[in-house]
């Protein structure tokens, strides 16, 4: 009996294996030199998380690159050295999936034709896609995939094709560190990591390396658990002054919420996974309090900025909803493309990839932007205080 | 010490929710030797019949507890009679495909319809916590627990005491046999479906409670996880499937509180490798010889 089920379990895994490789391969054979648009409009892809583990992050940047693109078609177009030309977005969904994520990129490229790609939203999409991005010669914008060597290759150079929208998860692990340290005053801590994804892993390296204090204890989480009373119930028992949860917005509500529920009322920081709206809504409003998160994004220094008001009230107008970081940071990667495309005065992909590297204090609503040697943004780094459910304070970090 | 007993009740309350799964399992088998992987998104779709019917109808818990329980029921008789009735005379492993395949259709069906997004579970119950010593125990806590023992109780009542019960008993000693001496066959698959699905609906729902979160894919490790406890317990029996669950919830648990959460799912598989070298029909289960 258990030899037959045995058997079954493997056959279907190879069969799933197999189909999953056909079509990860789909790879671009006619490495070219790049795509090129016809005389009336812009192609631009979306290879995006729509549905899925992390469809929450994809669902939201797609709203902003929407936004984005309707705004610049009403306002004209995109200037190709004198010619405006309107955009046209095509969006695929790559449910969360490696694979798909893919064969996405291999459609987006070599059928669809698109000058430029706008996502995935996660850094492991996103690495499944370089490969036929970089045959294609076409380059792609990630609005926000965090992994420090994501724009990297093995040997240490940079990827040609792939850029990003936000900054690095060292960065953001450090300045968590910093925060901690200095403002929260924070002597004892407890780090309470996802390790399922690069992102928690890496936030929770780069913290540890920075923070002056005692890391008291070191747990981790995978993506979908739901109970977290165990591990909790053990911090409790531990003299803490602060908990580093560096993970994705589904799990740490209900972290935050089992702590509160439990008693503990200690800070809990996060990092831009926790920027999200869904994020109080999971937890609880009475729990989201005294939670604090880095975040590319804060509405609060944004109210300060012009075009970034503007932006927050056309998202409030379009989807009846406040605009998640995630959102802002996708638009955002909408206007590179654009500034890349009219700097370089062509819409050929090898002409914009060699834009997007020049970007030189870009005014983006997630704050000016200029892309260095690892085609990373530099950009500054906001923390936001939540109280019950509503954003409190924000700080920013240097 | 009383963080020790802070995790017994964390592990307890863990612990009833993969036996509700596990009895599951454990029944199915018991009477036509199939291992439903279908079971834990039976579990999903009472959790989201509840959320649907308390936040449009506003049912109370006690309500939407017992109409989640009797959809589910529903849904397990039809994937019994639609997926695996017609494979009945087909080799072990097409049916163990198939259900392979509706708890694919199931997840991917669900995420379509109502979007793969995590949803916060309506809370009809105002937490409360209470304190006895320094340990703490929420109602919810307590009323995991306390639906938990009650429906395993009124399942082993079922099974030992009613004549379906003894259908279902026969059943799983030997259909040609039972059929002989005037039992449903088809019938008594039907109820166990029912009963076992209606089980993997209530802890749905009570999950839904606890965690406060349910999405479509809630369903896959738990499952799996009760289907370890139910091997554990010994397939196919009823109060090894509620051991299985409680011994599965305490491990899980007692690895996180010694500092090893990175190993906390490791561990419940290789429970199962273990059990399955050294003692393959599992605590309860009866160690019968098989024709090959």
């Amino acid at each position: 009996m258990m030899n037959k089920i045995i058997k079954g379990v493997m056959s279907t895994a190879i069969a799933g294996m197999a189909a999953m490789m056909m079509t990860g391969c789909g790879v671009a054979k006619n490495s070219s030199n790049g795509t090129h648009q016809d005389s009336k409009v812009i192609k631009l892809g979306v290879n995006m998380e729509l549905s899925g583990a992390v469809a929450g992050y994809g669902n939201a940047e797609k709203q902003g690159i929407q936004l984005a693109a309707d705004e610049i078609n009403k306002n004209g177009g995109i200037d190709v050295n004198g010619h405006k030309k309107k955009v046209k977005l095509i969006i695929r969904d790559n449910k969360s999936s490696l694979a798909t994520s893919s064969s996405v990129a291999a459609q987006l490229t070599t059928k669809d034709k698109v000058a430029a790609v706008v996502g995935p939203a996660t850094t492991n999409m996103g690495t499944a896609e370089i490969p036929n991005i970089t045959k294609a010669a076409v380059p792609f914008v990630s609005p926000s995939a965090t992994d420090p060597k994501f724009t990297l290759q093995k040997n240490g150079q940079v990827h040609k094709y792939v850029f990003r929208a936000c900054f690095q998860n060292n960065f953001q692990g450090k300045s968590a560190a910093k925060f901690v340290t200095n403002k929260l005053k924070a002597k004892r801590v407890a780090i309470y990591a996802d390790n399922s994804s690069d992102y928690g892993t890496g936030l929770a390296k780069a913290f540890k390396d920075v923070y002056q204090g005692k890391v008291v204890d070191s747990q981790t989480y995978a993506a979908g658990d739901k109970d977290f009373n165990a591990v909790l119930t053990s911090f409790k028992a531990k003299k803490l002054d602060a908990i580093y949860i560096p993970g994705y917005y589904t799990e740490v509500g209900l972290i935050v919420k089992q702590a509160r529920q439990m008693g503990i009322k200690i800070p809990i920081v996060g990092g831009d996974g926790l920027a999200d709206p869904k994020f109080a809504q999971i937890a609880g409003s009475q729990n989201a309090t005294n939670v604090y998160y880095t975040t590319p994004f804060s509405r609060q220094v944004a109210a300060k900025n012009k075009r970034a008001t503007e932006f927050m009230k056309a998202f409030k107008d379009r989807y009846n909803e406040e605009a998640p970081t995630f959102s802002a940071l996708a638009y955002d990667a909408v206007y590179m493309v654009k500034a890349a495309i009219e700097s370089e005065k062509s819409d050929d992909s090898t002409k914009i990839r060699a834009g997007l590297a020049k970007i030189k204090d870009f005014d983006g609503i997630t704050g000016r932007i200029t892309i260095n040697k690892t085609h990373d943004p530099e950009k500054p780094i906001a923390v936001e205080k939540m109280t019950n459910g509503k954003i409190s304070n924000a700080f920013s970090v240097e | 010490m009383q963080t020790i007993l802070q995790q017994i009740i964390n592990a307890l309350s863990l612990g009833s929710i993969y036996a509700l799964l596990a009895l599951g399992y454990s029944m199915v088998y018991g009477i036509i030797k199939l291992i439903n992987f279908a079971h834990g998104d039976i579990y999903m779709l009472g959790a989201f019949f509840a959320y649907f019917a308390i936040n449009a109808w506003h049912f109370n818990f006690l309500l939407a507890l017992l109409s989640a329980m009797v959809i589910s029921a529903i849904s397990g008789v039809v994937i019994e009679y639609l997926a695996y009735r017609p494979l009945r005379k087909s080799p072990r492993i097409a049916v163990l495909i198939t259900a392979i395949g509706v708890s694919f259709l199931l997840e991917n069906g669900m995420s379509y319809f109502v979007g793969s997004n995590a949803r916060s579970f309506p809370q009809v119950i105002e937490q409360v916590n209470y304190e006895f010593a320094g340990v703490q125990i929420s109602n919810i806590q307590l009323l995991i627990l306390a639906t938990a023992l009650t429906l395993m109780v009124l399942l082993q009542m079922i099974i030992k005491k009613t004549k379906m019960g003894r259908a279902m008993r026969a059943v799983s000693v030997d259909p040609e046999a039972a059929e002989l001496v005037g039992v449903n066959v088809n019938h008594t698959i039907s109820f166990t479906f029912a009963l076992g699905s209606a089980l993997a609906g209530a802890a749905g729902v009570l999950i839904g409670m606890y965690y406060n979160q349910i999405d479509p894919l809630m369903g896959m490790t738990p499952g799996i996880k009760a289907f370890v406890a139910a091997v554990l317990g010994g397939i196919g029996s009823v109060p090894g499937a509620a051991l299985g669950g409680f011994l599965i919830g305490t491990l899980e648990t007692f690895f996180q509180s010694i500092g090893l959460s990175a190993y906390k799912d490791a561990v419940v598989y290789l429970t199962l490798i273990v059990i399955l070298l050294f003692l393959p029909a599992g605590i309860f289960g009866k160690n019968t010889k098989e024709k090959v």
